[in-house]
């Protein structure tokens, strides 16, 4: 498994890198303690190609994969995770479903209008009984002529309140839990949509997290992703993808926390000596440089076996638990390597402390990742030493 | 029109530079190169230049450098420009500015030129001496440091703003001309992903001094390098303390006579 980045993708990692220390550092501060959306930041992304990354070309996308999704998503999250948020669902999410399931006619209708910005792909799971548990989902679908009627709502969805393109799994039969469930591609003046309730959150303040709420929502035939029944399957089938993006973007959230610990620990100065010079510090330098190279190494390795066509979802799942866990703990560290400032608005790994927690929680909570890493390590055990 | 962005391949200014064992250039291991700043906006006024020009106009960049300076050239590309000459030859190590303004020179009368950009250094040794010499090579006006550029409508001439101290200096220059660019002409734009995909298909030509016409690298001048030395180590800072600032200024003026002999 080759880690090493091509000439190309350094280019792209330099691109985004600038872009991000340039244009996305100048507003990220303010928009995450208004709680802003950033219009611009998005129209600028998508201007260089960024909202269409692993979409080919003639859909008006880039053709770059995985790797190159990843390289991106760890350093806009280096400079704000909320932004990081969206760039994830709509390519790992949105525009992967489409490309992966939708009919031909649905992918030259919506991947260019999603490659190119002008449509943000937002994805729609979760419900107030249906969280961990996919299966639970009680939103229904009912076909009546050459449409489909949803009703129902979901709960904690990115950017809803942005989205033009929304993927709602929905269930289409009650009487069969997991194959009765379908996915549709909903848009946001389908008669029956509407925003509800805003969260207010500990962290992504520059990332909303909304209900959506349907009513009688008329969403037409053709809208059906692939086929009734699907469902299930396509929203479990895109997970690999959204981890690894997840994972990645809590690699640019745990990168951040050492380079803010180790610039702050050799000015401050305490009992005479810089903190650096403590080994109470050199150690937490010490284990937090080491996990994020195993961290980056996990994710990397994840994105490569995908754009690889290899199976790899117990990968992503490890990556995904792996790397949100240490950028929990390299957050706490570096927080607790600035003292009493860390604990303050000034410095920036008060945000980025808060930013991290919840990469544990979406896109599967670690336990859920444990759940899905531990039955591949059995199924694999069972195929060697069949009981 | 035909356009021509001379672009170098430096050290990331982020780059902690070490000089290497033998004293004559730095160590290159773990060091991440970049298009010399200086060069990008030279680079972006050639492309916006095209673009206003437009017609059958064409941005080509010149490059002398190693073998390992395609990425950048891919880059340059990736912007916008549309091919590339990459002068390469194991002789062209470490070269003077005279040196490689004959090459230079070379390179660019056999693509044709209407108006040269480059930037107004090398971010790395900081000569600002290749430019004036490719001037006269070429026997062609330059302008330095140029912060505004614009062409006549009917492109016969330049009008330019070169920064100079205090104040811009407004100049006009004939065509063909040599740019140098300062901070402050443009912003220069990102290379877009669509730009990287499309920068795989468009070609480099790679020349070497042989296909130039040169049996041996050119002369490198009068000046030659001898050695390079490290950064002075600055002098300890000491703080000078006093619970009155009076008495501060009292110990700062005895530091300042008795030991550092400088009042
Ligand atoms: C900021 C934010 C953005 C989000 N964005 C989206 C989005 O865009 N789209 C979307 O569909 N959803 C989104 N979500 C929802 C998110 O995916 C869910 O919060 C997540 O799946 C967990 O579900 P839950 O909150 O209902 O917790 P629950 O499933 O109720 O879990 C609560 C706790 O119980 C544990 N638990 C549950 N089941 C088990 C088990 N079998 N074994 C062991 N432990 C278990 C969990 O690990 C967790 O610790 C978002 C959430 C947040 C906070
Ligand atoms: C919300 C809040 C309320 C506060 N209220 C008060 C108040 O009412 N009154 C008041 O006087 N102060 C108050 N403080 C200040 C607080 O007591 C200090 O922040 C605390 O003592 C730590 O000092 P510091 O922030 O300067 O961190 P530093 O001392 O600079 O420490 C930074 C890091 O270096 C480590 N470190 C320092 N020295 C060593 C060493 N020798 N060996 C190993 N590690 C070392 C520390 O453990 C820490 O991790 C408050 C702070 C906060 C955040």
């Amino acid at each position: 498994m080759n880690i090493q980045l091509t000439d190309e993708e350094r280019m792209i990692q330099k691109t985004i890198r600038d872009f991000a220390r340039k244009d996305l550092a100048a507003v990220a501060d303010e928009a995450n303690r208004e709680g802003t959306f950033q219009d611009e930041i998005y129209a600028s992304l998508a201007e260089l190609g960024f909202m269409g990354i692993t979409v080919p070309e003639k859909y008006g996308g880039v053709d770059f994969g995985t790797f190159s999704l990843v390289l991106t998503l760890e350093e806009i999250s280096r400079v704000c995770a909320s932004t990081a948020v969206a760039v994830s669902v709509h390519n790992s999410l949105a525009n992967h479903i489409v490309l992966k399931y939708g009919s031909e006619e649905m992918k030259e209708k919506y991947l260019p209008r999603m490659a190119s910005g002008e449509a943000i792909g937002v994805y729609a799971l979760t419900e107030p009984d249906a969280g961990s548990d996919v299966s639970a989902i009680r939103m229904s679908a009912v076909k009546r002529g050459d449409e489909y009627i949803l009703n129902g709502s979901k709960i904690f969805i990115s950017t809803g309140d942005k989205a033009g393109v929304i993927i709602v799994i929905a269930r289409t039969d009650p009487e069969s839990k997991t194959k009765g469930m379908s996915a549709f591609l909903v848009e946001p003046d389908h008669p029956g949509f509407s925003v509800g309730k805003v969260e207010h959150k500990m962290g992504l303040k520059a990332s909303s997290t909304v209900e959506l709420v349907f009513e009688d929502c008329r969403v037409p035939a053709a809208n059906l992703i692939g086929e009734e029944g699907m469902g299930m399957q396509i929203a479990l089938g895109s997970l690999d993808g959204g981890r690894i993006g997840i994972a990645s973007q809590a690699l640019g959230i745990a990168q951040t926390a050492l380079d803010e610990a180790v610039l702050f620990g050799r000015e401050r100065k305490q009992f005479g000596k810089r903190l650096v010079d403590f080994q109470a510090t050199r150690w937490k330098i010490a284990d937090m440089a080491t996990n994020i190279d195993a961290a980056r190494l996990l994710t990397y390795r994840a994105a490569r076996m995908r754009d690889e066509g290899l199976p790899c979802t117990k990968e992503a799942s490890m990556a995904k638990l792996f790397t949100t866990r240490i950028a929990n703990t390299a957050v706490y560290d570096s927080l607790q390597i600035h003292g009493g400032v860390g604990y303050t608005e000034e410095f920036k790994i008060e945000r980025f402390f808060r930013d991290a927690r919840v990469t544990e929680i979406y896109e599967g909570t670690s336990e859920i990742q444990r759940l899905v890493i531990s039955k591949q390590v059995l199924k694999e055990y069972e195929q060697m030493y069949p009981a | 029109m035909k356009i021509i962005v001379l672009l170098k391949r430096v050290p990331d200014t982020e780059a902690k530079i070490l000089i290497n064992q033998d004293g004559n250039g730095i160590r290159e291991d773990g060091v991440k190169f970049i298009i010399n700043t200086y060069d990008e906006y030279g680079i972006e006024e050639g492309l916006r230049l095209k673009e206003k020009v437009g017609g059958d106009s064409k941005v080509t960049a010149v490059c002398a450098g190693p073998e390992e300076s395609t990425e950048v050239i891919r880059t340059a590309l990736a912007m916008g420009v549309d091919d590339a000459v990459h002068i390469c030859d194991p002789a062209l190590a470490k070269p003077s500015p005279f040196t490689i303004a004959e090459v230079l020179a070379k390179a660019i009368s056999e693509e044709g030129f209407d108006i040269i950009f480059c930037g107004k250094q090398g971010i790395d040794d900081d000569m600002a001496q290749t430019q004036s010499i490719l001037a006269e090579k070429l026997d062609i006006p330059q302008v330095n440091n140029a912060t505004v550029f614009e062409l006549a409508d009917d492109l016969s001439k330049a009008v330019l703003n070169r920064r100079i101290e205090g104040g811009d200096e407004k100049v006009e220059a004939s065509l063909p001309v040599i740019i140098s660019c300062e901070k402050g002409l443009n912003d220069p734009r990102y290379a877009s992903l669509p730009g990287i995909m499309k920068a795989k298909k468009k070609e480099i030509r790679v020349k070497n001094l042989a296909d130039l016409g040169f049996n041996e690298a050119p002369s490198s001048g009068r000046s030659r390098v001898l050695k390079w030395l490290p950064m002075p180590k600055g002098g300890e800072c000491k703080m000078v303390e006093a619970e009155e600032t009076v008495d501060a200024v009292k110990e700062l003026a005895r530091l300042l006579r008795e030991e550092a002999k400088v009042v």
